[in-house]
């Protein structure tokens, strides 16, 4: 690992992960963002534990009910809980979330990787189609390839995750290009060592920070993408229970029934709000400097 | 190289980026499924009416050259027609885009009318009160879905208080909320980018050197501070600027603004690729153009830049 000697200037005789464990530990937000964080995951893989009722039972006769004792979130427009909805909804958003940020992540940090590493023609066509990528309004290209390769939670990960890879690319090939001069990567060349083995053991390590908090960032990122897609129906289908699908009723009953609009939008609200705390203070833990 | 060859270049590099665009324009559309021929003849069309369709729209041609053939009708805002309405769908486009471009005016003036003094007054008064709050509210802004603030807006002040329109384009008054729901992530994103560039600014020597060699704080802040920090934030807002564009989509979606992205959403809705390929594509045109826009900005700003 390459050291911040700043940092061993303030903690001479520790190790790096400690010292970034400490400056992250004073970092009272991003604990907070952290630990909702992993209530959020339990909440996701306990949902059937956690929620009251069941998220697919009906009840016509109580339909569009407010929020009340026994349904702290009301009925939806056919007698759903709310809050039963709301919590099987954190499955959908976070598996999508992270999902899509992961294929972000190994796409983008291979194709900079070789880009940086290999340069030349291969670095030419990465970084034209990086460009391309960050020169167009995503959003909009992601409901175009969502419609036309049809709406499910696979195809929403998948689109959502190579879109978003630019980003990283541009990190990677950056820490790539600065650290290939560097005589440590001369040395394990010169004792035998091959370019995969050199990219992989010596040269990422080196870019995990930017990487790290960029991901916490995406995670972010990609949740609010997903709940917008799902809001315009071009997400995951009913009736599945998802944030942005809960919105689209709440956006029809809005005047009768305005919880069913509310709630959700609070989870996604508080959720982005989690990760984006988490990436703010791992980048001031790992790196202040950095600028993403 | 001079600044004018500096930004010949750009704009060399700003037209093969649009090429590029519309390449991937051009394929994602070719991946839809169904067959166009099929959406424009109608279902019971005899079979040698619909062969003379794909002769006659070049769907029998293979696609590099239905690519250059449509290139070639995209240069001259040829996007074809629409499958729903038969309109053509550049003038489609056209006719709305006045109604989003003003929408977006609004709501950027509105974001930098609050953005840049609150992230300058944060960044003077660093880890004070007004800072903190100012903070946690970037926080907020950054992280609320811009479609869902739009609907408890309507909810709030449109639903229960009644003192503004609930949606639809005619007055003033329908301006407020659409604006507030756009303009607050961006604003949210500009804040948080002034503020830091400010205190990065606020740090350097020649700062503390021109307050101990007795200028005003005024003239410190103004001549020095804000003139550097500006890059940046020049920077920040081009690319803002790009993204109102594409996040006008759902705005407009929610409050029946009918602008262009209410044209694209019901385009996707009833699969009216035409009108959606021509979107996609005049919507990056404009990004593109704003960010070569906030390049040449950036000659002008910082005679540094200009040789690179």
């Amino acid at each position: 690992m390459v050291r911040d000697s700043r940092v061993e200037q303030e903690y001479p005789d520790v190790g790096w992960a400690s010292l970034v464990w400490r400056r992250f530990r004073k970092h009272r937000l991003a604990l907070l963002g952290g630990t909702v964080i992993v209530l959020l995951y339990l909440t996701a893989i306990f949902a059937p534990l956690v929620a009251p009722y069941s998220p697919f039972d009906l009840n016509p006769a109580r339909r569009l009910e407010a929020p009340s004792v026994a349904h702290p979130m009301g009925l939806d427009e056919v007698g759903r809980d709310v809050l039963s909805r709301v919590i099987f909804g954190t499955r959908i958003s976070l598996t999508i979330g992270f999902v899509a940020a992961g294929i972000s992540l190994v796409v983008g940090v291979c194709l900079g990787a070789l880009a940086g590493y290999i340069g030349g023609l291969v670095d030419g066509i990465i970084m034209r189609v990086v460009d391309v990528l960050m020169a167009i309004p995503t959003f909009l290209l992601i409901i175009a390839i969502v419609a036309a390769v049809g709406p499910n939670m696979l195809n929403v990960m998948m689109v959502i995750g190579l879109t978003y890879w630019s980003s990283y690319a541009r990190i990677t090939r950056g820490a790539v290009l600065s650290l290939r001069a560097q005589e440590f990567v001369e040395a394990a060349r010169a004792i035998g060592g091959n370019n995969a083995q050199i990219i992989v053991r010596h040269i990422l390590p080196n870019c995990l920070a930017p990487v790290m908090v960029l991901a916490t960032l995406n995670v972010a990122g990609a949740i609010l993408i997903e709940t917008t897609l799902s809001f315009l129906g071009f997400g995951v289908q009913p009736p599945t229970p998802s944030w942005g699908a809960i919105l689209t009723t709440g956006r029809v009953y809005m005047r009768r029934a305005p919880h069913i609009a509310l709630f959700p939008g609070l989870a996604i609200t508080i959720t982005v709000l989690a990760f984006n705390l988490l990436g703010d203070g791992l980048r001031d833990a790992l790196d202040p400097k950095l600028k993403v | 190289m001079s600044m004018g060859a500096y930004i010949a270049k750009r704009v060399l590099v700003s037209v093969l980026l649009c090429l590029g665009v519309s390449m991937l324009v051009f394929l994602i559309v070719h991946m839809a499924p169904g067959d166009p021929v099929m959406m424009i003849a109608g279902l019971d069309t005899p079979p040698e009416v619909v062969a003379a369709i794909r002769r006659e729209w070049g769907f029998d041609q293979p696609v590099y050259v239905q690519y250059l053939r449509w290139l070639q009708r995209a240069l001259r805002m040829d996007f074809g027609v629409s499958l729903a309405s038969r309109e053509r769908v550049s003038y489609m486009i056209l006719s709305r885009l006045p109604n989003t471009v003003k929408l977006n005016l609004v709501s950027y003036a509105l974001t930098l009318a609050i953005a840049l003094p609150v992230g300058i007054y944060s960044a003077l008064r660093q880890y004070t009160f007004f800072d903190h709050v100012g903070t946690v509210l970037t926080l907020l802004g950054l992280s609320m879905p811009g479609f869902w603030l739009g609907l408890m807006l309507i909810i709030l002040f449109a639903l229960n208080l009644g003192w503004l329109p609930v949606f639809g384009m005619g007055t003033w008054q329908h301006y407020i909320l659409p604006s507030i729901a756009l303009g607050v992530s961006q604003a949210a994103g500009i804040m948080r980018m002034t503020r830091s560039a400010m205190l990065e600014v606020l740090n350097q020597d020649y700062v503390r050197t021109a307050r101990s060699k007795g200028l005003a704080e005024r003239v410190v802040i103004y001549k020095h501070v804000l003139k550097n920090a500006s890059i940046p934030i020049v920077t920040m807002m081009g690319f803002r600027f790009a993204y109102i564009l594409s996040g006008s989509f759902i705005v407009e979606h929610i409050f029946a603004w009918p602008g262009v992205g209410r044209l694209a959403i019901n385009s996707l809705y009833s699969r009216d690729y035409f009108v959606v390929q021509g979107v996609v594509l005049l919507t990056a045109g404009m990004v593109v153009t704003a960010n070569l826009a906030v390049d040449v900005v950036y000659c002008w700003l910082d005679p540094r830049i200009r040789y690179d």
